[in-house]
Parts: C-alpha cells; structure tokens; sequence
C-alpha cells in the first residue's frame, strides 16, 4: 500500500476516529473478496482498505504517519489470508450449498435448466416436442475390501430425498462406476431420465491384499506351529477356515486356499487366498534359549549364505 | 483436520462460545469424525468471514443467516456454472463466449 491512506478511505486529514471507522466499514463491506467472489481485483482493494485502517486507527501510528517519520508503505502487511471464496468454488463448497444440510447442488442445477429448456422450447415451434434425456448424476460411494471382495448391498441415501440400493459386484475394482440406468434426473417432456454413476472408492484392508481374483495375507504363526505343523484358524474374508499347516515349515512358507479370494463374478472363478507364514518366536525361557543353542550346534546354518554368495 | 481449539487459535478474538454457538446453528458445518467436530480450511475461512461480518461489519446474529444463505446461494450459482463450463470442450467454451460476450455487455449496462 504505497498510496495515501487518507486517499485510500477516502477521508480528510483530520477526519475524527468515528468517521474514519465509518468510512472504512463502509468500503470494506463494499469490497470484501468474499462478498465479490467474481471481482479478481477486490482483494487487493480490501488489503489497501484494511492496511489504511490498521494504519490510521492505531493514534500513534497516524501522528507518526502526519509529521512523515513513517510512511504507508512502511507499514507491516497484513499476514496472507486465504478468502473463504477461495474454497466456496471448489467441490468441498458443495457442504455449504444453499438450501442447508439435505438440499442439492443437482436440484438447483436441475431447476436451471429447466428453466433454459423451458424458454426454449417456447422460443421455436420446432423445439415443441423434443425430449430431452435427463442428466446423469455423479455420486461416490467408499465400500470395505471385504464388501468389494465378496460383493454387497449398500443403501444410498441421495441429497434429494430418495434412497438408492445399490449392487456391489464381488471383485469390484478401486476407482470402478457403476452405472444404475434410469437413476439420474428425471428427463424433460417425458423423455428418459438420465443415469446414476456411482464411483466406488475401496477402503484398504489391515491385513488383506488384493492381486487380481486372489488375495495375499501376511498370517503369523509360532515357531511351533510352523516346525510341528498342525491346523489353525485363518481369517479369510468369509470368516475364519481351518487350515492345516505342514510339519517342518518356516517364515516365507505359501500355502494356498482354494477359492478364498474374491468371490466368483463375470463367469470368472472365485480366485485363492494365498497365506505366506512369518514365524514369531515370542520371549524364550531359559530352556528354549539352551534347546536352541544345542538345536544349532548340532545342526548349524547359515540362512545368509545365498546373499553372502550373490554379493 | 483442524481441531474446535486450533480454529478458535487461528481467529484473532473469536471465543469458544462464538463458534459453539455457530455450530450449534449450522452456520458452520465441519465434518464430524467420532461425533467431534474436524475442520477443514474451508470451514476455517468460513469462520473467519462469518466472525467478520458479525464483528467487523456488525451484522447482528439474527441477520447473519440471512447473509449466509444469500452467499451460499452465489456461491453454488458459480460452482454449477464452473461445472457447466468445464464440461465443455475448448472450442465450445470459445463459440459460448463469443454468443454469450454481447449480451452480457448488454444486461451489465442496463
């Protein structure tokens, strides 16, 4: 701000405080950015108008300012400010749209464009019986890696009041849209309504991974169970299956579980669960700790040795 | 996330009770995680002109709502024009232009 900040309020000299204060409230109403989103220009204005304020409001500043010692420019600007109509624009602006919690972006939308088609249509004779499609609608849905492992129903609510069922396929992809005809805005002189197109977001899982039709889990096994083998319980996304696990196995072991991976879809098969064993030994007592040392005397290895020979 | 303290922190003069009292009217409506309020930059900058408006500009609490559905009503006119525009390919957003630049010359002068 280095012109006059009088000039800038657009006051005299010796305008008292209240006519100071009075003129600035009324240019920063005037030019707020969020009260003008349209007008590029009215930010920069607005800090002009409250610099010039900061400046002459503060007593000691103005009389330093009359007698000359410092000047507007001098001034400390105002730290960067994001507007609110920086974001009210953007997509998360769809939170505060007009009609409050439970209106619609897509019900004014549709109100807009009715009105269009309506001016047109009694605008040209030939326009009188065309019928329009109704417009698709776009929604987002997030589901669990189980429900798209498995396939599900969800229950959408939609912000015009109406409730959707939608099918989640088993083997549904991240990112996919699922297209429900007919579920969109309704059309225009009884012509078609358009479609729903549901993207579906899939929540990452704790344990399960997904490659293809098959599932990969990490499953922790004791060292006893992997060396003595013996069935235990495996999560799998249907619920637990007994699995058995062989004698002498070790960290890294794969087994493999038929049909346990995401559920069969499209004519394709159900895909497999393959489970890859870590070993966790826990605290050894003192007779573990003397059984491993005598175990690795008689037997020793070196589980290094292939990287030791690949360097 | 921006929590119910931290935005009080980042508005110079605006008290707990303020924003209480906002949230409690809807005027700001943050996402909830766990029932507790989680703020995003957009409800933050919505505070902070709401906090404007009543104090700077001393709009009175009954008014304030008044002000807000008007600017959200602006505010969602120009988000569906954005969307309308950007469904357009280049080319149609230059011919829209070019039809729309006289008349609107028009309208802004009357």
């Amino acid at each position: 701000m280095a012109s006059d900040p009088y000039e800038t309020l657009g006051v005299k000299k010796d305008a008292t405080a209240a006519q100071l204060r009075s003129a600035y409230l009324k240019l920063a109403k005037k030019h707020h950015p969020d009260l003008n989103p349209g007008d590029k220009a009215a930010e920069e204005r607005f800090k002009s108008i409250s610099a010039a304020h900061e400046l002459l409001s503060d007593t000691e500043k103005r009389a330093r300012f009359d007698r000359g010692e410092i000047d507007a420019s001098g001034q400390e600007r105002a730290p960067e400010r994001k507007f609110y109509r920086g974001y009210a624009e953007g997509a998360q602006g769809a939170r505060y749209r007009g009609a409050g919690p439970g209106g619609a972006d897509t019900a004014a939308f549709q109100d807009i464009f009715s009105d269009l088609f309506r001016n047109a249509q009694t605008g040209g004779a030939q326009q009188r019986d065309q019928r329009m499609r109704g417009a698709d609608q776009h929604y987002q849905l997030s589901v669990s890696f189980i429900e798209a492992a498995l396939g599900a129903s969800r229950r959408l609510n939609l912000p015009d009041g109406r409730t959707l069922d939608v099918a989640i396929p088993p083997g549904l992809e991240d990112g996919q849209t699922l297209r429900l005809r007919g579920q969109g805005a309704s059309g225009w002189n009884s012509g078609p309504a358009g479609d729903a197109l549901i993207e579906v977001d899939i929540i990452p899982h704790a344990f399960f991974r997904r490659e293809g039709d098959d599932i990969h889990l990490d499953l922790p096994v004791t060292a006893a169970e992997a060396a003595l083998g013996g069935k235990i319980a495996v999560p799998t996304p249907a619920g637990p299956v007994n699995m058995s696990i062989p004698r002498h196995s070790d960290t890294g072991k794969q087994l493999r579980l038929r049909g346990r991976g995401i559920q069969a879809h499209g004519g394709r098969p159900a895909g497999d669960l393959y489970v890859t064993l870590q070993v966790v030994i826990g605290t050894p007592d003192q007779a573990l700790e003397e059984a491993l040392k005598a175990f690795y005397q008689r037997h020793p290895i070196d589980p290094r040795q292939h990287m030791v020979e690949a360097a | 996330m921006i929590t119910f303290r931290s935005v009080c922190e980042r508005v110079p003069g605006l008290t707990e009770a303020d924003l209480r009292r906002w949230l409690d009217q809807d005027w700001v409506r943050p996402e909830r995680h766990g029932g507790e309020p989680a703020f995003r930059e957009i409800d933050v900058a919505r505070v902070r002109l709401i906090h404007e408006l009543h104090l700077e500009f001393e709009v009175e609490e009954p008014t304030v709502p008044l002000v807000l559905s008007l600017l959200d009503q602006l505010y969602a006119t120009r988000r569906q024009l954005r969307l309308v525009l950007d469904s357009l390919d280049p080319p149609a957003r230059e011919t829209l232009a070019g039809t729309l630049a006289p008349i609107i010359a028009v309208e802004s002068e009357g």
